[in-house]
């Protein structure tokens, strides 16, 4: 090798990798609780994708009229189409209301009544009394919840000594005989490779929006954990469940809020005709996401898109007053300027469903440590390894993930990670057993591998590939016929890597090296999503198969483990679903059809 | 500086990558040095002037903040 890597070590209880609001609340509650704690991140802490979330997160409070998590549980587990775990949800519906006051306390600014308690709006999809009534249960930071609570929760971390290494790229886990021992990193700003030694590593590296053509999140989401968790040999679960926002901006992937159709904003086809009455007769432009994004999908592929590939949708505004466009929809006539072209006021937005969240990731307990099957037990815990947020699978959100539950999974989550590390580690400075002989080569070698690779293909067009694959062939529109062909293109599209081309020789600010780090976890991400989507012959929740419409509880009520070799072939498994609850104050809720 | 314009959501980093690409070498070395500033400002408020038309607080940054701007309606993809 030309180019001899140099290496740091560091040891620490535990080590947390990413700064969003998992990450950051993982931190914080490790180190309140005494524990050595790292936070290694790729961006500034505050600028992780969490930021993005205007929406408000989700609790019990019954501030504004009555509540009771039970009621909340119950819209999460329909909402997860009866895949969700019934013992990860009711934790996270009984834990939010505790973890929001917690919340409150460090200083997060919440929204508040005339009387001064938590103000909290409704939200599609949260009940009350099991479906029959509006449940008022989102609680929000004006319309900067996510950037909030990043900020209350960055300074936490900070108060309390948590260190952080700050523009660091997480490469591997260190693996040893099937237990995690730390986490390899490469910092950008010196070129050097830390060696992170830990009793626990926590994942909270996001989701892999990026793998798609088009998506809502920022280009920082691209997988990184699932990636790794690929590399060591362990399985990612629920690929196959992604979830679209109808109105994404074509071209852009930037998100029109559903506050447009709530207004009275509507789509329209080539023939300028408004199609959703075809699909909806009741609840027409405001049905579901997945049923909005379904009506598009088969528009377009009926050759009625619009614009000159027919492949795109209109959203009308212009017919509303702009004064309520001003005050109700605040930004959107800045967005499609911006982003489309288009004044809102005389002509349509031009829009396409897009990648909005993922439900799959990497399996875990209710207490975020991550899980595999091992023999019979289907819950074998991995020695040392947790994950929390986007990047995990509890599984809360099972098939379909509802609106401000996401950040409430971050929260709840990062605050069970935290206080399951501490029982688990049982104390500050707890040695450490000495690390086996040559455990972080693979990794140095990767990256030795990677920053030599002289292939032909650039890191733009394996992505652009792999992007525009998985969008026509893994997208809203699934068959096993469009699913079969997408396989194949995706099974190419990764082996071309082995031919990745990398220009710039240096470990210093290297953005052709690291993009291409990031490339390699999105094609992992992109390989199992397809192959999991492939097998799984039923329709539920976000995954839509023409082929086979209907939920079949009979054959598919069980979550899908897909692991993959270093030559990206795939390998199936299953977990069964958790139907049972965590304790007896709340009955599972029974299998039922999923209408709203 | 490329990593710099990594922000928390996708409209920034649209806005700011394209811009680093087309325009930042043109540059004369004091807007070079606003454009650095403003990334190391947050995002919430990087948002507020680069998407929604708030001005920031100083003459340096609005003037950076309106070449992004209008650099970006010319050429909207």
């Amino acid at each position: 090798m030309t180019h001899a890597i140099q290496t740091v070590e560091h040891t620490y209880d535990v080590v947390v990798v990413g700064a969003g609001g998992a990450g950051l609340r993982a931190t914080f509650g490790m180190a309140e609780q005494g524990l050595n704690t790292a936070c290694v991140t790729k961006v500034f802490p505050t600028r992780s994708h969490t930021v993005a979330a205007q929406g408000g997160v989700s609790a019990a409070l019954g501030n504004m009229g009555e509540d009771d998590w039970r009621w909340h549980m119950y819209d999460t587990v329909k909402g997860s189409d009866w895949l969700g775990d019934q013992d990860a949800i009711e934790y996270m519906c009984r834990e939010a209301v505790p973890a929001i006051l917690e919340l409150e306390h460090y200083g997060v600014p919440f929204s508040r009544t005339e009387d001064g308690k938590i103000y909290q709006r409704p939200f599609g999809g949260m009940t009350t009394r099991f479906g029959q009534g509006t449940a008022q249960r989102t609680c929000a930071a004006a319309d900067r919840t996510g950037h909030a609570i990043l900020h209350t929760l960055y300074q936490q971390a900070l108060k309390h000594r948590a260190e952080f290494y700050i523009e660091h790229f997480a490469t591997d886990l260190l693996m040893d005989d099937g237990v995690c021992r730390g986490v390899v990193t490469l910092d950008m700003n010196t070129g050097i490779v830390h060696i992170f030694r830990a009793h626990q590593v926590i994942l909270a590296t996001g989701g892999y929006g990026r793998a798609y053509f088009s998506c809502t999140s920022a280009h920082t989401c691209t997988g990184d954990g699932n990636g790794m968790v690929l590399r060591a040999g362990l399985p990612l679960q629920d690929m196959e469940f992604v979830q679209f926002h109808p109105t994404g901006i074509y071209g852009a992937g930037c998100l029109i809020s559903e506050g447009v159709r709530g207004e009275g904003g509507y789509l329209t086809n080539a023939k300028g005709e408004r199609f959703m009455p075809n699909y909806a007769p009741s609840a027409q432009d405001l049905a579901s996401r997945d049923v909005v994004s379904r009506a598009m999908t088969v528009e377009i592929r009926e050759g009625r898109g619009v614009g000159p590939k027919a492949d795109h949708i209109y959203l009308h505004v212009e017919h509303l007053d702009p004064a309520v466009i001003h005050e109700r929809l605040p930004g959107i006539s800045d967005l499609a300027r911006i982003f489309a072209g288009v004044d809102v006021s005389q002509e349509p937005i031009p829009v396409v469903p897009t990648v909005h969240y993922n439900m799959g990731g990497i399996p875990t307990n209710y207490r975020g440590e991550v899980v595999q099957r091992r023999g019979d037990d289907p819950d074998a815990v991995v020695p040392g390894l947790m994950a929390v947020g986007e990047a995990a699978c509890v599984s809360v959100h099972g098939a379909n993930r509802l609106g401000s539950n996401s950040l409430l999974d971050l929260v709840v989550f990062g605050r069970a990670a935290a206080h399951r590390a501490a029982e688990v580690i049982g104390g500050r400075g707890k040695p450490h057993s000495p690390l086996p002989e040559g455990c972080p080569d693979p990794a140095l070698q990767r990256l030795e591998r990677l920053l030599h690779a002289k292939g032909g293909k650039p890191t733009a067009a394996v992505r652009d590939e792999m992007q525009h694959t998985m969008q026509n062939y893994a997208a809203v529109f699934r068959t096993g016929e469009t699913l079969d062909e997408g396989c194949k293109r995706m099974d190419g599209v990764y082996k071309s890597f082995e031919d990745i081309a990398i220009t710039d020789r240096s470990l210093i600010w290297n953005s052709d090296l690291i993009e291409t780090l990031e490339l390699e976890n999105l094609l992992g991400c992109a390989v199992t999503t397809i192959h999991s989507a492939r097998n799984r012959c039923e329709s539920r929740g976000a995954h839509a198969r023409e082929d086979y419409p209907e939920r079949d509880d009979q054959k598919w009520l069980k979550h899908t483990l897909a692991s993959m070799a270093p030559n990206g072939q795939v390998t199936l498994d299953e977990r069964p679903v958790h139907l049972n609850t965590l304790t007896d104050e709340v009955d599972s809720v029974p299998l039922q059809a999923r209408v709203y | 500086m490329r990593w710099r314009c990594r922000r928390g959501t996708k409209e920034l980093d649209l806005l700011l990558e394209r811009f680093l690409t087309a325009h930042y070498a043109q540059l004369a070395a004091a807007e070079q040095a606003a454009f650095e500033r403003l990334l190391a400002q947050e995002d919430h408020a990087l948002q507020a002037w680069l998407i929604y038309g708030e001005s920031p607080p100083d003459a340096e940054l609005t003037r950076i903040v309106e070449r992004i701007r209008s650099s970006h309606l010319l050429s909207p993809r």
